[in-house]
């Protein structure tokens, strides 16, 4: 196991939602090591969304430390922040986010120009199998080539972090099991420090280490044995 | 192309019905205060260019005669520069083809070379020759309503001698941009006419050797008019002078001055409100464009560009738009300027007129608009970006509705789940009802604003021409007449009732305040002339003492009970004191009136008639008009018909263009926010639109509760609509001189109506494409591609 990339400590996270008050986190702690494959298990609403928002940089912790390296981001700012997920992360979500007005090699360009040192969006697409279909708009690709695509526009940039949000949540289990795919020989071959949420507990066998939470807390952080291939995966 | 522009001109493309009505919107603002600035600041640098080179007297003076050796007596007083004197006097000019005679100045010009001051701008032929007894240089304007060139000759009656004299060139002078005195408000071309001839042709007819009954003056630079008046006034008293008029109360100057500040107050309060609306209406539109791109911006956020790099890239998209619009606004505005400009070109006689867009004027009209829009796509992407990434890109959550009155009324089931839908969203954005009805409530103002003149001038017809002149006919003497003069034209064919009054030209005074007027003596009761107020009531004139307008009296700071002075300007010129015993608050120029016969008594005159008002058959009208014509002592007659119809002629074209184009404008502006409105809330609601539809909702039952929130918007907005069209009417009423014109503002229910039903059918447009597109979307990828 590698350096710590990522530390999260006694995050804390409450939101108003409306008139309610939710409490999304509390007192998690979590970390990240170079080239390992992390799996975030948990029901819809135990606060595994939250606390990738967070660790990505895309949303601050009410209270607690993250760490990203040797930065502590616990009170970075918009600029810092923004410039971390520039050069450090890479994304996916549920629902992809692309940019619907732009093709599957303009939606990786969109990050690819304004990356140091990144893929050429064509290399990045053939890594996901996506070669052909380069110039597909997200209206013209299936669920599983739009979140391809969004895996694509995600390592473009070579990044030290993948975050991946329920990548195969809003894709048939055939699909599904080729984004796995993906994501596992990313980290793999490019060696980023991965981080998969999901609610679907038979995925946590092809990570490295499982952290499930309930409730916005941390209930275990296993590790495991070793590292089950993607295609032996079924739920 | 970086990704973010490739994204750019998709995004203008996919919403190329929103870019195009905003644009449209933008070009309407700024072509509406690029027309009318630029075609004021042309004509306001036409007519300085043109009295400058034509050398436009300061000063003028009419008197009764003086020799010509007193000339050097006027150079010598303390600040004048330069004297012109000359004989001015009035002719008669029986054109064969005109029922009615013309009349005619007769302007002297010096025998050696152009005039000092007021120059005479030759547009072709040649300027008298001296010892050619009747050559005449003759104005434009009666050139061209007969057709007349150099060559011709006319018919001029020149003190009771009538003479054959040769148009041997085409004129314009500063002095003559407007022909017909103040209240002849419709001169006719054909009537009126300026003929320039030698000295000493003139002179000798009038009597004038080696004299003048009009000198012009020009002063020094920073010389004390009002001293050098004083001065004048008393040195020319013992030659009949008339006392001195300066530029300004000069007749066609006076006229030229009210129109310029009229068109500059409309063309700073109608492009005002243009620019405001359009800066408004891209303002809104566009915050609701960006908002509708929260994911897409939160995931760009997400990847890791800045807040600078996505405000840029919303400026851009706004930028696109506005860039779009001011093009087209610029040309436009060119194009319409150029035609306004000609328009005003039949009014205001200048030699050249020259349109001219100044740099200034298309700075501010494109300045004001990327400012409104920058602001816009600022806010609003600010708005977007202070959320964090991850809860920008969530959906937004779940808005927070309220239950309203009628739901605690526990009546809200009487009007279906749907119209509680409407009414909820409506409770739930108050605020994008507000500005929304703002916007279709500028639209019908302005369409109200565009109509109010041909009602305005209905009424205006109808006070002056039918409440006020009763009679069809006005017949107008060299000279006042004997009484009898009104039984000899009741004679006439064709006449069913005449009535004389007599007309008396005064300066009315009080204390250093000071105005011209003319006192109109009446018979009581008149009937023939009412005196009628701003609101239609009919005044009775009393037996004794003197009735004038409000207004007049405002200005000379007196009320009823007090006297003014009255300095009588013709005769001998003897000063009346005048008891005020009524005060009319009426709608046109500056009036005075009193009981003829005490008129009379106090003019110590037997009483006489200088006008005659006749009611007539109007079968025989035109035997009665050549009848008249062969009175050697009528000088003018007035057909009410003929003014009536020469009046709406002129002022016809100018409002039939105004109305079509502000109308335009109005549907583009109503369009531009029902449409833009629609369109968002069809994208911020498609996925509850879809969510009917899976639920058996049918495609109309969800039209209307998209279209319910606009139809709201509307029903708020035409009333308050009609509210600001009234009030705009206002403001633009007051933009008239109040000395010549103070009607009662007057907006007809068709106009109202009009301006609702415009709006109601960029209404129905707008509902039309939006449904359109509702009907295209794909209920199963609406529901698939959000949580």
């Amino acid at each position: 196991m590698g350096r710590v990339v990522l530390l999260a400590k006694g995050v804390t996270k409450t939101y108003q939602m409306g008139d309610v008050q939710v409490r999304a986190l509390q007192d998690v702690d979590a970390k990240l090591c170079e080239g390992e494959f992390l799996v975030f298990l948990g029901a819809s609403g135990s606060g595994k969304s939250t606390l990738l928002n967070i660790l990505g940089g895309l949303d601050s912790a009410t209270s607690g430390q993250v760490h990203f390296r040797d930065t502590d981001l616990s009170y970075a700012g918009d600029y810092e922040l923004t410039q971390y997920r520039r050069k450090h992360v890479g994304f996916v979500f549920q629902f992809y986010n692309l940019i619907p007005s732009l093709t599957a090699k303009e939606n990786v360009a969109l990050v690819t120009e304004i990356a140091e040192d990144p893929l050429d969006p064509a290399e990045a697409l053939e890594l996901v199998g996506l070669g052909a279909r380069v110039d597909h708009f997200p209206a013209q690709l299936s669920g599983g080539e739009q979140q391809r695509v969004a895996i694509a526009r995600a390592v473009a940039k070579r990044p030290s972090i993948l975050l991946c949000d329920e990548p195969t949540g809003a894709l048939d289990f055939q699909t599904g099991l080729v984004v796995l795919q993906v994501i596992e020989r990313i980290n793999r071959e490019l060696g980023a420090a991965t981080a998969v949420i999901t609610h679907n507990a038979p995925i946590a066998a092809m990570a490295d280490r499982v952290i499930t939470l309930a409730d916005g807390r941390v209930t275990s952080d296993v590790k495991n044995e070793s590292r089950m291939p993607p295609e032996e995966l079924s739920w | 192309m970086t990704p973010l522009n490739t994204k750019l001109l998709r995004d203008l493309n996919s919403l190329k019905g929103q870019v195009l009505t905003i644009a449209l919107v933008v070009a309407c603002g700024i072509a509406s205060y690029v027309t009318m600035r630029s075609t004021w600041s042309s004509l306001y640098e036409s007519k300085d260019t043109y009295f400058e080179r034509y050398r436009f007297a300061d000063l003028f003076v009419s008197l009764k005669r003086a020799p010509e050796s007193l000339v050097p007596s006027i150079e010598a007083i303390p600040g004048v520069h330069r004297v012109y004197s000359r004989v001015v006097t009035v002719a008669t000019v029986p054109m064969p083809e005109l029922t009615e005679v013309a009349r005619a100045y007769l302007v002297s010009l010096p025998s050696n070379g152009e005039p000092t001051l007021n120059g005479v701008y030759l547009r072709s032929g040649r300027f008298p020759r001296r010892g050619r007894e009747n050559e005449a240089v003759v104005v434009e304007s009666f050139a061209k309503a007969h057709g007349l060139v150099a060559g011709d000759s006319i018919p001029v009656v020149v003190n009771s001698r009538l003479r054959n004299v040769r148009v041997v060139g085409i004129g314009l002078s500063p002095e003559y941009v407007f022909l017909g005195g103040v209240g002849d408000f419709v001169p006719d071309d054909k009537q009126i006419a300026v003929l320039w001839m030698q000295r000493d042709v003139l002179a000798p007819a009038f009597e004038m050797d080696g004299a003048f009954n009009n000198v012009a003056l020009a002063l020094q630079p920073g010389a004390d008019e009002k001293a050098v008046m004083r001065q004048l006034d008393l040195l020319l008293e013992p030659y009949g002078g008339l006392g001195t008029i300066p530029r300004e109360k000069q007749v066609s100057d006076f006229l030229l001055n009210g129109e310029l500040a009229q068109l500059e107050q409309m063309a700073t309060v109608v492009p005002g409100i243009f620019l405001a609306v359009a800066a408004f209406l891209l303002n809104i539109v566009l915050s609701r464009l960006i908002l509708l791109q929260r994911q897409q911006i939160a995931a760009l956020k997400a990847l890791g560009y800045t807040t600078g790099q996505v405000t840029v890239h919303y400026l851009q998209l706004a930028f696109v738009i506005v860039a779009l619009g001011s093009l087209l606004g610029l040309a436009f505005g060119a194009w319409m300027g150029g035609g306004l400009t000609n328009l005003y070109g039949t009014y205001f006689r200048f030699p050249t007129l020259v349109f001219r867009i100044t740099a200034r004027v298309a700075i501010v009209g494109v300045g004001v608009s990327f400012l409104a829009a920058g602001i816009g796509a600022i806010t609003s992407v600010l708005q977007v970006t202070s959320l964090s990434p991850a809860e920008a890109m969530r959906p937004a959550a779940p808005a927070r509705y309220r239950r309203g009155l009628l739901d605690r009324l526990g009546i809200s089931w009487l009007f279906g789940v749907s119209s509680m839908m409407v009414m909820r969203e409506l409770r739930r954005r108050p605020l994008r009802l507000v500005l929304s009805s703002i916007g279709i409530a500028a639209a019908v103002g302005i369409m109200v604003v565009g109509r109010f003149s041909t009602d305005s001038m209905d009424n205006l017809i109808d006070v002056i021409f039918h409440q006020e002149q009763r009679g069809d006919l006005t017949v107008a003497f060299l000279n006042p007449q004997p009484v009898g003069v009104e039984h000899e034209l009741e004679l006439l064919p064709g006449v069913l009732d005449a009535e004389g009054l007599r007309v008396v030209p005064v300066r009315l005074r009080s204390g250093p305040r000071w105005r011209e007027s003319a006192i109109s003596g009446l018979p009581t009761p008149s009937r023939l002339r009412g005196l009628v107020d701003r609101n239609g009531h009919t005044t009775t004139l009393p037996e004794k003492g003197l009735v004038m307008s409000a207004k007049l009296a405002e200005i000379l700071a007196v009320k009823v009970g007090d006297a003014v002075e009255a300095e009588v300007r013709e005769g001998k010129r003897p000063v009346l004191a005048l008891p005020i015993v009524a005060l009319i608050d009426d709608s046109f120029g500056l009036q005075a009136y009193m009981n003829i016969d005490d008129l009379h008594r106090r003019l110590h005159q037997e009483l006489s008639i200088s006008l005659v008002q006749l009611r007539v058959d109007p079968t025989q009208l035109d035997e009665l008009r050549r009848r008249l014509k062969k009175m050697p002592t009528v000088a003018q007659v007035t057909v009410k018909a003929v003014v009536v119809e020469r009046f709406k002629g002129k002022s016809a074209e100018t409002m039939r263009v105004t109305t079509l184009v502000l109308s335009f404008f109005g549907a583009i502006i109503a369009i531009g926010v029902v449409y833009n409105n629609a369109r968002v809330a069809l994208s911020m609601r498609a996925r509850d639109l879809a969510s009917l539809r899976v639920l058996g909702f049918s495609q109309r039952e969800v039209t209307g509760i998209l279209l319910g929130e606009l139809a709201v918007q509307m029903i708020v907005g035409i009333p308050l609509g009609l509210l600001l069209g009234n009030y705009w009417c206002h403001a633009l009423m007051n933009t008239n001189d109040p000395e010549t014109f103070r009607f009662a503002l007057h907006v007809s229910s068709q106009t109202y109506a009009f301006a609702a039903l415009v709006a109601i059918g960029a209404a129905v447009v707008s509902a039309l494409l939006v449904r359109r597109k509702l009907s295209r979307q794909d209920l199963i990828e609406v529901l698939k591609t959000r949580e």
